[in-house]
């Protein structure tokens, strides 16, 4: 189990060196540089700047060099917790993400059990009554969750608040609670904004999962064992939840690998419509002014997120099903 | 093409027994059997032929060009449309038209308040004369529109107007065209790096296999949307509407094509080691013969599914990226471009309409995916 464990921590080297790849490509994709930017931004502000003064800029960033040193030099300052300037913040990178970040992984989290503690019971329902009113209604449900974008949803449950509650609700905090210092209370009032954008971001996981449910559950029904626990006279709910559930569970825990993803993703254009205080909003302005440092490292750890949620998840799996034994 | 609404005996053989008719059709023949007995798909194919079809022709049937904008129209709420009308004897006859707006002023807001005036009527017709309108981009010039008002000049707004007093069921229905042609181009170029990479990957086996596996899971494990919008957004905003067009289905299929590739590697690798390839080696068949002759057969259809299932992830995809702005821009129209504006609060609350795009993407999406799921259970028909 250890040595899976630490094989599984040992590939994820290459997955973090890839992500930095990935996000230094990200940055360095718009023509022009930061000292472009950086030019171009003084010039509309009316005090251009020299020649002379933009290359010494470049030189103290190293922007002269090859890309690979220019990489290298950027993954190092990375580690060391400076990700660079962002032009429309005018402050470090560092300075500004990490609150964002904190709270999109509660966000994350929080949909994730959501998605998990509705899609679970759903799904077994859905399998166990196959072919019932109730099954009918619940696929149908699922494919009209699966084929909603999760920003129109957010658009229409804005739209229904303010018609129907009278007042907004977007953010994730009441604004006498935005600024003011942690504490229960405030604890509170996130709760009680939390759960719209779960919800909202859960719909499409629910509905993937309750699928994947019914399907896994459906292919395990259909077992001799099944009938022999039942003809050993077991009680029927028993005998489903101690047996079939527990062998279909294991590809739900796996789909945290998929599931993690598609939440971060959500969350991006989620958290822009109902304005929350997550990375989504900044990400999207960083990259709508190509304000590429900030954009780049926000999309660096949003990748090195999913890839700790998809660690975790396995060792997870690794834990739950007795089958799966990793060592060679 | 039927929507099944005929009894599920006529619509094919049964399949619990073998009758020589089902025992010599073809493979094809034994998968439209198969396809017409799930419901919902055969609906949704009915839905998507329509789509298809407003899609090719949306010069010909929106009723306005998505541009013509008129000032006095703001927001103007959806009109109904009227079939028959009282003529002077009093009795029903049928002459479309709709009514008129009020206009009134409210003072607090000061903002315009339609209401639908009964009296006011506009006749509507079919085929109404229009200004001359290029068709297919030019190929021809046309005068004549679907329906439209009969007085040039009229207010038809079936779906509500927008911010500038545009038509927003004309808007969707050249937003048809660019949206659903995104899901295609895309999934085509995805299919081709699917295909390549994952054939490679599951006829050479190996190493090769090894490599592209990894890459295949690092990518999947990423989320998509902040690395779309990444390289959406190092695209230069003075690039012209077609490129960006293209960009934007080509920056989809880069991290699209990898669900697809893993389809197709399955499939190789599984026929690999099946007894008629092994044959056909044996009898010395090229490799080219050998996959298009004898392994094609028995995967085109899983993955002409497949492709199915991948066309509504590509819409849904560039209606988001539109919707944020880092996607196609204005003057493209596309559904998510259309979305852009019902992006404040504040203008979903004065124009709800403003969602129905929203409505033509939910649609358009659920169909593509019964028709997706219909194609997978139809895929193999020689199950059971």
């Amino acid at each position: 189990m250890f040595g899976f464990i630490f094989r599984r921590l040992l590939w994820m080297i290459p997955s973090f060196f890839a992500v930095t790849v990935v996000a230094f490509v990200i940055i360095q994709l718009p023509p022009g540089d930061f000292v472009t930017s950086y030019a171009a931004d003084l010039a509309t502000s009316g005090s251009p700047a020299d020649s002379a003064t933009l290359d010494a800029l470049r030189v103290r960033y190293g922007l002269d060099q090859p890309m690979v040193v220019q990489y290298l030099t950027w993954v190092g300052n990375a580690f060391r917790g400076d990700l660079g300037m962002s032009f429309e913040y005018r402050s470090p990178v560092a300075s500004i993400i990490w609150d964002r970040l904190g709270m999109t992984t509660l966000v994350a989290f929080c949909t994730l059990a959501f998605v998990w503690l509705v899609a679970f019971p759903v799904g077994i329902f859905s399998a166990v009554k196959q072919y019932s009113i109730g099954d009918y209604a619940v696929t149908f449900l699922s494919f009209l969750g699966m084929a909603t974008p999760s920003f129109l949803l957010a658009l229409v449950v804005m739209y229904l608040s303010v018609e129907f509650l009278g007042y907004s609700v977007g953010g994730l905090f009441s604004p006498e609670q935005v600024n003011a210092p942690w504490s229960w209370a405030k604890v509170i009032d996130l709760l009680g904004h939390l759960w719209i954008p779960v919800v909202v971001l859960g719909v499409a996981g629910i509905a993937a999962l309750v699928r994947i449910m019914r399907a896994n559950l459906l292919d395990e029904l259909g077992k001799p064992y099944v009938e022999t626990g039942r003809a050993k006279g077991l009680p029927e709910a028993t005998l489903i939840l101690r047996y079939p559930t527990r062998v279909a569970l294991n590809p739900f825990i796996s789909t945290v690998g998929w599931v993690l993803p598609v939440l971060v993703s959500g969350d991006v254009i989620v958290s822009s419509v109902l304005s929350l205080p997550t990375s989504g909003p900044i990400l999207i302005q960083a990259l709508k002014t190509q304000d590429m440092y900030l954009g780049g490292a926000l999309i660096m750890f949003q990748c090195v997120l999913v890839l700790i949620g998809t660690l975790l998840s396995d060792i997870l799996l690794a834990f739950v099903d007795p089958r799966i034994r990793y060592d060679n | 093409m039927t929507i099944s609404s005929e009894p599920a005996a006529e619509t094919g053989p049964p399949m619990a027994h073998s009758t020589p008719k089902r025992d010599s059709a073809s493979q094809w023949r034994l998968m439209w059997w198969q396809f017409r007995r799930h419901r919902l798909a055969m609906v949704s194919s009915f839905v998507l032929l329509l789509i298809a079809f407003v899609g090719l022709f949306c010069e010909f049937l929106a009723p306005f060009s998505p541009d013509a904008f008129s000032p006095r129209y703001t927001y103007a709420p959806p009109q109904r449309l009227h079939l028959f009308d009282r003529n002077e004897e009093g009795s029903l006859v049928f002459r479309p038209y709709v009514n008129g707006y009020k206009v009134t002023i409210e003072q607090a807001a000061l903002r315009r308040v339609f209401t639908i005036d009964e009296n006011v009527k506009y006749p509507v017709g079919l085929f109404v004369k229009s200004d001359p309108y290029p068709m297919w981009g030019g190929l021809f010039t046309l005068e004549t529109k679907l329906f439209g008002p009969l007085k040039k000049g009229d207010p038809l707004y079936l779906l509500g107007a927008d911010r500038l007093g545009r038509d927003m069921l004309s808007r969707i229905v050249y937003g048809t065209r660019i949206s659903m042609s995104i899901g295609l181009v895309g999934v085509a170029l995805s299919l081709m790096l699917g295909i390549i990479l994952g054939g490679i990957s599951g006829y050479k086996g190996g190493m090769v296999d090894n490599v592209i596996q990894r890459v295949i899971e690092f990518i999947l494990s990423l989320p998509t949307t902040p690395l779309w919008l990444g390289l959406a957004a190092a695209m230069p905003n003075n690039w012209p509407p077609l490129r960006i067009y293209f960009a934007i289905t080509l920056i989809l299929s880069l991290i699209g094509w990898t669900s697809l590739a893993r389809v197709i590697r399955g499939r190789f690798l599984s026929l690999r080691t099946e007894d008629f390839v092994t044959a056909a080696r044996l009898d010395g068949a090229s490799e080219k013969r050998i996959i298009f002759r004898h392994m094609a057969p028995s995967f085109v259809s899983h993955i002409i599914a497949e492709v199915s299932l991948a066309i509504p992830a590509m819409i849904l995809a560039e209606t988001a990226l539109s919707f944020l702005g880092l996607g196609l821009q204005p003057p493209i129209v596309s559904w998510g471009v259309l979305l852009q504006e019902a992006q404040n609060i504040r203008s979903i609350v004065t124009a709800p309409w403003l969602f129905a795009p929203g409505v033509a993407v939910v649609i358009a999406v659920l169909s593509l995916n019964f028709v997706g799921d219909g194609l997978r259970d139809a895929a193999d028909p020689y199950r059971q």
